[in-house]
């Protein structure tokens, strides 16, 4: 199924703290003839409450896909946590009849059911496989031919495997293909693939800043000018806490971290005000001296 | 006195474990390790090592296991899982014995703080009205609302929310 409309599901931290990463991709997927329309109503897509009640995780991401089926259309989210407990529950109570006469039991006390009848997808998903390379590719009118930067993809775009089905978790390849699109050469590092630690802040921040360190030096090793992010989650372990580490561990890094709608959104044209570039933390002006917007 | 010190054990444990939903296949484990050698988490922590989770399981050292701090360090980022060879789903077996604990009441405050404030607003963070007058000045629509009280009806009988909306 193809379509360009879709309702977006914003998820709690991106309102929260995270707002360059919604206004620049609301931003790309306007240039890009992308429809959204907003959910009627919203709860957490339940995640936060897995590891306490997955009974309340299947409820609360079962809520959602019910409200998108009367809708009619498919989710698109940007985070990758919501795409990753959306997408598993949806497959979960198609598939599973016991599971969801269970869910639906409390659902119908509000007047909601999951009948199992639409899609929910990552923005990335949705770049490539409905918006597709070449359109992208169409948009860009100022190649970042001049950047070198890194990526991180996060874990819960592609893990675990069985349930997700998207790309190669161990050998990713499609956020790399979304960069070079923009003109952008993106550079191999050591533990591409490891996580950033973000999921055990608040129980342990040392465990968890030590994980994202340990990325910032890889990317610092290949000498990326920017390390670009699809998930609102691992951008604040290296943008909002890259201060934090680099106090903590006696570091310097300097490394801009940007959402790729911003890296897109510069090569689409869009001047970096119009793409919340305010909003990040880590100084990116040399990153925009380098590429001409000063 | 020689008194040896004897791990309480509890032989059904494993069984408990087996028949929910992600942790079918504990008992296929074979202590190769690869889950600890490739978790994130093992690389940095002193103390959080998942294949000696999944053996305590086993074993049937439930309190242990329940009350173990370390249980709440797992990352989630399913690594062990997807490279597990005997198809254990360890980050899903993990994940079993929180929800577990935390129907002991052994949950960290940060997770009950977040499903009350779920119950309340639909988000699991308390945006500050300062960032909603933001979203305005910013041109992005006003963000959606959460429906309390059907959220909350929809969570009812749920273990874990109604001792945190019975605490409240
Ligand atoms: S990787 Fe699988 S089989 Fe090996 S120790 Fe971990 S759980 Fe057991
Ligand atoms: S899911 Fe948890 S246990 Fe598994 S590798 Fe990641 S942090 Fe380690």
């Amino acid at each position: 199924m193809t379509t360009n409309k879709y309702l977006i599901f914003l998820g709690c931290a991106i309102p929260y703290r995270v707002a360059a990463f919604e206004i620049s991709a609301r931003k790309i997927l306007a240039k890009l003839g992308v429809d959204l329309v907003e959910m009627p109503e919203f709860n957490c897509c339940g995640l936060p409450l897995d590891p306490v009640s997955h009974e309340a995780m299947l409820i609360l991401a079962a809520r959602n896909l019910a409200l998108a089926e009367q809708k009619g259309l498919p989710i698109i989210t940007l985070c990758p946590g919501c795409a990753g407990t959306l997408k598993k529950v949806n497959r979960l109570l198609k598939e599973d009849k016991a599971s969801r006469e269970e869910v639906n039991k409390h659902l119908r006390e509000v007047g909601l059911e999951f009948k199992g009848t639409t899609d929910a997808k990552h923005l990335m998903q949705v770049l490539i496989e409905d918006v597709g390379l070449e359109k992208i590719k169409d948009t860009v009118v100022k190649p970042l031919t001049m950047l070198k930067v890194a990526e991180h993809n996060g874990c819960h775009i592609l893990r675990p495997k069985e349930y997700i089905g998207f790309d190669d978790p161990e050998d990713p390849k499609t956020l790399k293909t979304l960069i070079e699109a923009t003109g952008a050469k993106c550079l191999d590092y050591l533990d591409e693939t490891e996580c950033c630690g973000a999921p055990s802040v608040g129980i342990s921040d040392k465990v968890a800043l030590q994980l994202a360190r340990d990325k910032l030096n890889n990317i610092k090793m290949v000498s990326a000018q920017a390390l670009i992010t699809i998930c609102p989650f691992c951008h604040i372990m290296y943008d909002t806490n890259e201060l934090r580490i680099e106090k903590m561990f006696n570091e310097t890094y300097g490394i801009p971290v940007l959402h790729y709608p911003q890296l897109l959104g510069l090569a689409m044209g869009i001047k970096p005000e119009e793409l919340g570039f305010s909003e990040l933390k880590v100084n990116v002006s040399d990153l925009m001296k380098q590429i001409g917007e000063v | 006195m020689n008194e040896r010190e004897t791990v309480k054990s509890d032989p059904q444990f494993k069984y408990e474990v087996s028949k929910m939903h992600g942790g079918e296949n504990l008992l296929r484990c074979f202590q190769c390790g690869t889950c600890t050698s490739d978790c994130p988490i093992a690389k940095f922590s002193e103390t959080y090592r998942p294949r000696q989770i999944i053996r305590m399981v086993q074993f049937g050292m439930k309190d242990d296991v329940l009350k173990s701090d370390t249980l709440w360090l797992c990352a989630s980022c399913f690594t062990c899982t997807d490279r597990c060879p005997q198809d254990v789903e360890v980050a899903s077996v993990i994940r079993v014995l929180r929800n577990l604990a935390a129907q002991q009441g052994l949950a960290p405050q940060m997770f009950k703080d977040q499903c009350a404030s779920i119950m309340e607003s639909g988000y699991a963070y308390r945006i500050p009205e300062s960032r909603l007058k933001k979203r305005e000045s910013t041109g992005l629509p006003p963000l959606p609302k959460g429906n309390a009280e059907s959220i909350c009806k929809s969570l009812k009988g749920v273990d874990f929310v109604d001792h945190v909306q019975g605490g409240k």
